[in-house]
């Protein structure tokens, strides 16, 4: 391994900037749906940037603007996002250790760039290969996926604008979600979670306030948990 | 279906969600790389039910978009996006890919709404 000062992209950085390009190829479209869907929720470019930029979790994202575009409380908006993104705090705790030794300003920048690709992508490098500088590669992966995806917005937007509704791009965001559901069932528990989850929701549609979303989840989330205990 | 790219006014409920969401979000992300030291994991309480929340959520936000309970039996099974939406599912289980999902069920939509159903 060599490594001088000299250099202008540091090798860490730049073994995480190569690692994360593959995964782009899910990222893109992931983005350009994120941008299309905010237009066509009628959000204008500068909020659908600023969701990209001030809350950077796809989907989150999507979430919100759907419950935006169906004019929900954002009581709702807000809680269904939120409740998503929860699943982060598992991501934070298991990478914590390797940034333990980082200051308290570093860590709190690494923490913006928290994301399922992010930390995937380092904690398989971490417990491979110890040499690394763990905040370069975390870096090259993690700053890579946000420039991309804030370009995928902005193109999304401007691309979603010019497109008949005729050809229902907005589609594109349960597809989106179906592609993330379909590896998360992974065993018995999680895919019983995922059956009632989604059945609840579609008999609980026509509640008020969007509420059958949140209803379902939280019926999925129990029959996951008693599965798990029956099973065992 | 207003605003796009010619929406000049902002709604101020929007930009409230993007900040709250954002706060929480930020949050979560930084809570136990912050915490570390003082805590060691994750309690058991909170890590069991968060296993389940990607499943229930995703299923949740997924299925009500592609199922409307119709007036017969035939009339929700043969609805466009449910079709679609099984062509995509199958794809998603057999590549796990993102892309291959959207492109697999945006073309299984078109082809039933401009061919076949057309």
């Amino acid at each position: 391994m060599t490594r001088t000062d000299g250099d202008v992209i540091h090798e860490d950085l730049a073994a995480g900037v190569r690692d994360v390009t593959p995964l782009m190829l899910g990222i893109v479209p992931f983005a350009l749906v994120a941008g299309i869907a905010a237009v066509d929720a009628g959000l204008t470019l500068a909020e659908a940037v600023g969701l990209s930029v001030i809350v950077f979790a796809g989907a989150s994202q999507l979430a919100a603007i759907d419950l935006l575009g169906s004019n929900a409380p954002l009581a709702v908006v807000i809680g269904t996002a939120v409740v998503i993104n929860l699943r982060m705090m598992m991501y934070s705790a298991s990478i914590a250790p390797y940034f333990a030794d980082y200051a308290r300003r570093t860590r709190a920048g690494l923490a913006y760039l928290l994301t399922d690709q992010a930390y995937a992508l380092s904690i398989a490098e971490y417990e491979r290969n110890d040499d690394r500088s763990r905040w370069r590669y975390y870096l090259g992966a993690a700053a890579s996926l946000w420039v991309v995806w804030q370009i995928g917005t902005v193109v999304g937007v401007v691309v979603g604008a010019g497109v008949p509704d005729a050809w229902g791009l907005t589609f594109a965001v349960p597809l989106v979600f179906l592609a993330l559901l379909v590896p998360a069932m992974k065993d018995r528990p999680t895919t019983v979670a995922g059956a009632v989850g989604g059945s609840v929701a579609v008999v609980a549609a026509g509640l008020p306030l969007n509420l059958g979303l949140l209803v379902g989840a939280l019926f999925g989330i129990a029959a996951g948990m008693v599965t798990e205990v029956t099973a065992s | 279906m207003t605003g796009g790219l010619g929406a000049v006014v902002s709604d101020p409920r929007v930009w409230a969600a993007i900040l709250v969401i954002g706060t929480l979000t930020y949050g979560i992300r930084l809570s136990f790389i912050h915490l570390f030291g003082r805590i060691d994991e994750v309690p058991a309480r909170v890590r069991r039910p968060l296993r389940y929340v990607p499943p229930a959520v995703l299923a949740a936000l997924v299925l009500p978009d592609l199922v409307t309970v119709g007036p017969s039996v035939a009339a929700t099974l043969l609805d466009e996006r449910l079709l679609a939406g099984v062509v995509a599912g199958a794809v998603a289980w057999r590549t796990e890919n993102v892309f291959a999902t959207i492109a697999a069920g945006m073309g299984a939509l078109w082809l039933l709404r401009f061919v076949v159903l057309a």
